[in-house]
């Protein structure tokens, strides 16, 4: 069995799973061909929402794949789903500094600007699903 | 799974006229299953133990072909098993474990070509040992699974060394994940040597740390917060253009923490702070 350089899809539910994501983004990264720096950024974003899908979704999962759009290189996307309670009010889970349970209160909003293409969808209840997409410059 | 499936459903009678063909010939054929099995993990384990091995594992196969209630069953696979830990720990290959069971099918069928026997009973006991192949390879991966578990404990228990870089200076070089658990042992063995040593400063190097991200961070000030109420003054070094590009991109503000890119230049900036003078010699 070769290795997927492009993609995969991991179950996170321990701390583990969330280094297992972040190494599989890096993998997937760099064989998009981001810089350094895109990396590191796209690392980032994927290791905090990671963390949210596990400790405020219990758990979930994150599928990395390689994203196309007409007449450029491929990037990297990155979906994070859970079945946890959802955000019930997404404005404030943006605003920085705002924190639901003692951390910085900058992952989300962090790693909306860490990405090019942030989307959010959730509903109380209903889980959450984060997409998120990185484009090579 | 392959034990459930396999081996006990297997009706015990249709072996049983194999078991008497093996008994008839058992030295050809497991001398035969000896040389075959030798020549594939080359050198690795020597004839004798693997004759040794073998032998073990014939005889509870033999018993096992005739045996109705399954007591023999559980005691060949029970072997087989820990032959197949073995192996994994010892680092053969799949292919050469798997093989040291499947060689015994050309071994029987051999000594049945050479002896004219029917092949009726070799179609039943070619299922029974491509069973105990299953048994083989889930054992073996189950113990590559456990020697890979057992490492990562044994990464995670690498405990974080505190160095002294120079009188009153202390170093902390963080290489990898820095989570909760981790960010205490850090913690702990700094503010131990803080006390033990009297140290005014202590350098932080983060550069074998591949990504910072809000928890890494967060862990970071908290561990520089606890040195400061001791009195003593962190820098922290080894921030490369990306992290700090990150660290940017996220948000994350160190105050007034001193940063430094390298090292190098925190050693050199407590050492001045430290108030000793380093000359070029000419």
């Amino acid at each position: 069995m070769t290795p997927d350089t492009t993609g995969g899809e991991i179950t996170i539910a321990s701390n583990d799973d969330v280094v297992r994501v972040r190494q599989l983004v890096r993998t997937a990264a760099a064989a998009a061909g981001l810089s350094l720096v895109d990396q590191t950024k796209i690392v980032t974003a994927a290791s905090e929402l990671a963390r949210n899908t596990l400790i405020h979704g219990g758990g979930g999962s994150a599928r990395v794949e390689s994203a196309a759009r007409a007449g450029r290189r491929p990037g990297v996307r990155i979906t994070f789903t859970d079945d946890g309670p959802g955000i019930p009010d997404v404005d404030q889970a943006l605003t920085e500094g705002w924190t639901s349970g003692g951390g910085l209160g900058l992952g989300l909003p962090g790693a909306r600007r860490l990405v090019d293409e942030f989307e959010l969808r959730t509903e109380p209840g209903a889980g959450t699903t984060v997409t998120v997409t990185k484009w090579p410059r | 799974m392959a034990e459930e499936r396999g081996l006990a459903t297997e009706a015990a009678g249709a072996t049983a006229p194999m078991a008497k063909l093996l008994r008839a010939d058992a030295g050809r054929v497991l001398d035969r299953w000896v040389e075959l099995v030798a020549g594939n993990v080359r050198g690795r384990i020597t004839e004798r133990e693997l004759r040794a091995e073998l032998a073990e594992l014939f005889d509870l196969l033999v018993r096992a072909l005739d045996d109705a209630d399954g007591a023999e069953r559980g005691e060949l696979r029970a072997a087989l098993a820990e032959i197949s830990r073995g192996r994994a720990r010892q680092g053969f290959s799949p292919t050469e474990t798997a093989v040291g069971v499947f060689a015994l099918k050309q071994a029987v069928l051999e000594a049945i070509e050479a002896d004219g026997a029917g092949y009726a009973g070799f179609v039943p006991f070619s299922a029974f040992v491509d069973d105990l192949g299953l048994v083989t390879f889930e054992t073996y991966a189950a113990e590559r699974e456990q020697v890979i578990v057992d490492q990562a404990e044994q990464l995670l228990e690498l405990s974080t060394p505190v160095v002294k870089l120079w009188d009153g200076i202390l170093g902390v070089p963080l290489v990898g994940t820095l989570d909760s658990a981790r960010t205490q042992v850090v913690m702990e063995s700094l503010l131990q040597m803080l006390v033990d040593t009297g140290s005014e400063f202590a350098v932080i190097d983060i550069t074998g740390v591949p990504a910072v991200d809000t928890e890494v961070a967060q862990h970071l000030l908290k561990t520089v917060m606890a040195a400061r109420l001791m009195g003593t003054d962190c820098v922290i070094s080894g921030i490369r253009p990306q992290i700090a590009q990150t660290i940017v991109g996220l948000g994350i503000e160190f105050g007034d923490i001193v940063t430094k890119a390298t090292l190098a230049d925190a050693l050199a900036y407590t050492l001045r702070r430290r108030g000793v003078r380093i000359e070029d010699g000419d």
